[in-house]
């Protein structure tokens, strides 16, 4: 991470950015069958919209990330957000080009409407009242947003994770409103094995005894060691075993063994610090409600699982990208979606890219990653000019 | 397989050094030879899958000229960075890997063009592509060439020309074949030849290549379908010039 990299603009930095929210008053219809009745969406832009309002991308985030994509929000700011690399003038996703929209999803943490705002019925946090939340209702939602920034059809929507399915269904439910669709190190559906980890996330959680049936705010507590484990898990996940070899290998942080259960070895302590440092800016309740979405996300079941029926009304050119070592969405996976893809006639490209930084590679610098993406965005934005 | 499109491509054409110079500039407006003689067979609106696709510059000649749209499937990421940069839709994939993926009858042509010889099992791959497409277009450099010839019978050693301009130990041809060996495939494998050109280095047509393919044609094209059955000729007259020497 570059962390040390001054807030300023230039260096490929969007700089000091500020967040705003969206106020949405009418009731919001859940896939639940509950109803929220209104909403808040916390959001950040970068760059400029042009005159046609034709140039927009919106960036969805991952399991854990928020509206905070790109820049820094202060000047002593420690980091900057989640897809910084990837997002800024000169960068893949070029907000010399593009006028780029990240907002925080419904449920989440980072402002927008979820468990730990309040609840208008009751005066009270909504905690584990808040309803179950989609990635349809989060399209949904952002669509709502699009409609208040007067953007008629995105350039691009675009994603990793849990981010690439949300474009995935955005191009399944307003065909009209996307002109292209990033999917990357996404999967259209979690296999059993995606849920299970899940369940065991779910579970840590769960039976830490500060869960308090996830009123724990109520109680002034916080399920750390529950919140922290499931972190830990996860972590494991979007790491591949070669790239835990090479970093921590079985390296010894005093040098030698001591028979004990204190941590040794340099991959625990690691996995440790990534635990704790998330304790301190993740809700429990918000880990919950994206590991349900991710869980429940399945476009093709409304098609007897035929993926290509579910696409079938999709207009947007897609690019799928997978990497090598991602075993939590293996490459097996996004070719699963390519292949209902170009069964469906739609213009599908796709990347394979060789790298060893598992699932975490679609938020890291690489070469090929990059000029894939690069050339994609630069084809669609020659394409808006020629439009225009 | 982690073979090099590029040196497959430069197996016809110039030697390798000078082909990649005026790649380089001109590379967006020129049209290979190959795929110059490729395009005059594909009707126009139809569906095209094309194996080593390269940078692309088949598919979207072929969709600015002839309305097609269609797939490229390419190993090396360069490549396929170059055809997204020209808006082609191109797979990432190895060849050698089959065509699994794709639909049965999904394309009106699957072509592979300079590739046949380099992949590990060809007749397994050309009956993938006439699972896959009505029509399969492939294009390889005849090793049945008199230069070829020459240099094996005389000189004694692997031939090497401007159609296969790499030692014996750096090719990733490890399937070449004579232009007879190609229609005794087709023969085998119950595959109807529709079409076929033979050309020199040039991707001209000559009259030595026209009377004595086998011998003087440096590159062949053909196009072909699945033979109706086996109740049907099993092997009817192509509609090209002459049978090979």
């Amino acid at each position: 991470m570059a962390a040390v990299l001054p807030p300023v603009r230039g260096d490929g930095s969007v700089g000091v950015v500020e967040p705003r929210s969206f106020r949405h008053e009418q009731p919001l219809a859940l896939d639940c069958g509950r109803e929220l009745p209104g909403f808040d969406l916390k959001y950040e832009t970068y760059g400029r919209l042009n005159a046609a309002r034709s140039n927009a991308i919106l960036v969805c985030h991952a399991l854990s990330g928020d509206h905070h994509a790109a820049g820094w929000h202060s000047a002593d700011d420690k980091r900057p957000g989640w897809w910084d690399h990837c997002i800024g003038p000169g960068k893949p996703i070029d907000t010399d080009k593009f006028f780029v929209v990240a907002c925080n999803n419904l449920g989440g943490c980072g402002g927008s409407t979820g468990p730990n705002t309040i609840n208008p019925a009751t005066g009270r946090l909504w905690g584990p009242d808040f309803p179950i939340v989609t990635v349809r209702d989060w399209v949904r939602s952002q669509a709502l947003l699009a409609d208040y920034l007067d953007i008629e059809r995105f350039a691009a929507v675009a994603g990793g994770s849990l981010g690439g399915m949300q474009a995935l269904q955005w191009a399944i439910e307003f065909p009209g409103r996307v002109r292209s669709a990033l999917l990357i190190a996404a999967a259209p559906r979690l296999s059993a094995q995606n849920i299970a980890f899940n369940e065991v996330a779910r579970k840590a959680i769960m039976s830490d005894p500060d869960f308090h049936e996830g009123r724990y705010a109520e109680h002034g507590v916080v399920p750390r060691r529950g919140l922290m484990l499931a972190r830990m898990l996860g972590h494991i996940t979007y790491l591949s075993d070669g790239l835990m070899r090479q970093k921590f290998g079985r390296e010894l942080r005093e040098g030698k063994i001591s028979f004990g259960f204190e941590v040794e070895f340099q991959i625990e302590s690691y996995l440790r610090h990534q635990g704790e440092t998330f304790v301190d800016r993740f809700d429990a309740n918000t880990y919950l409600l994206m590991t349900k979405a991710l869980d429940y996300f399945d476009p093709a079941a409304e098609h007897d699982g035929d993926l290509a029926r579910a696409l079938a009304r999709a207009q947007a050119r897609f690019l799928v990208v997978a990497f090598s070592s991602d075993w939590r969405f293996a490459p097996e996976r996004s070719r699963e979606m390519v292949r209902a893809l170009h069964t469906g006639g739609s213009a599908v490209s796709y990347a394979g890219i060789d790298s060893p930084d598992g699932h975490d590679a679609f938020l890291l610098p690489n070469e090929h990653y990059f000029a894939v993406l690069r050339a994609f965005l630069n084809r669609i934005h020659a394409d808006l000019e020629v439009a225009a | 397989m982690t073979a090099s499109t590029d040196r497959r491509r430069d197996a016809v054409g110039q030697p390798h050094r000078q082909r990649r110079a005026t790649d380089q500039r001109h590379e967006a407006n020129r049209l290979r030879g190959d795929h110059a003689l490729i395009a005059q067979w594909i009707r126009p609106g139809s569906r095209v899958l094309d194996l080593g696709c390269g940078d692309g510059g088949l598919l979207a000649h072929l969709r600015s000229q002839r309305a097609v749209t269609g797939y490229g499937i390419e190993l090396e990421i360069d490549k396929v960075v170059r055809c997204i940069e020209r808006g082609v839709s191109v797979i990432q994939g190895d060849l050698d890997a089959g065509l699994a993926d794709f639909d049965t009858g999904s394309f009106d042509y699957v072509i592979m063009s300079l590739t046949l010889q380099a992949v590990y099992f060809p007749a397994r791959l050309l009956e993938e592509m006439l699972r896959v497409g009505r029509e399969g277009i492939v294009a390889f450099p005849n090793f049945g060439h008199l230069n070829c010839r020459l240099q094996l019978a005389f000189g004694g050693r692997m031939p090497m020309s401007a159609a296969l301009p790499e030692t014996w130990y750096e090719t990733d041809n490890i399937h070449l074949c004579t232009i007879r060996d190609f229609e005794a495939l087709c023969d085998r494998l119950g595959i109807r030849i529709l079409q076929r050109t033979v050309v020199n280095h040039q991707h001209r047509r000559s009259l030595g290549a026209r009377l004595l393919p086998n011998l003087l044609g440096e590159m062949a094209l053909y196009r072909f379908e699945r033979s109706p059955g086996p109740t049907a000729t099993p092997h009817p007259e192509p509609t090209h010039d002459a049978r090979p020497a």
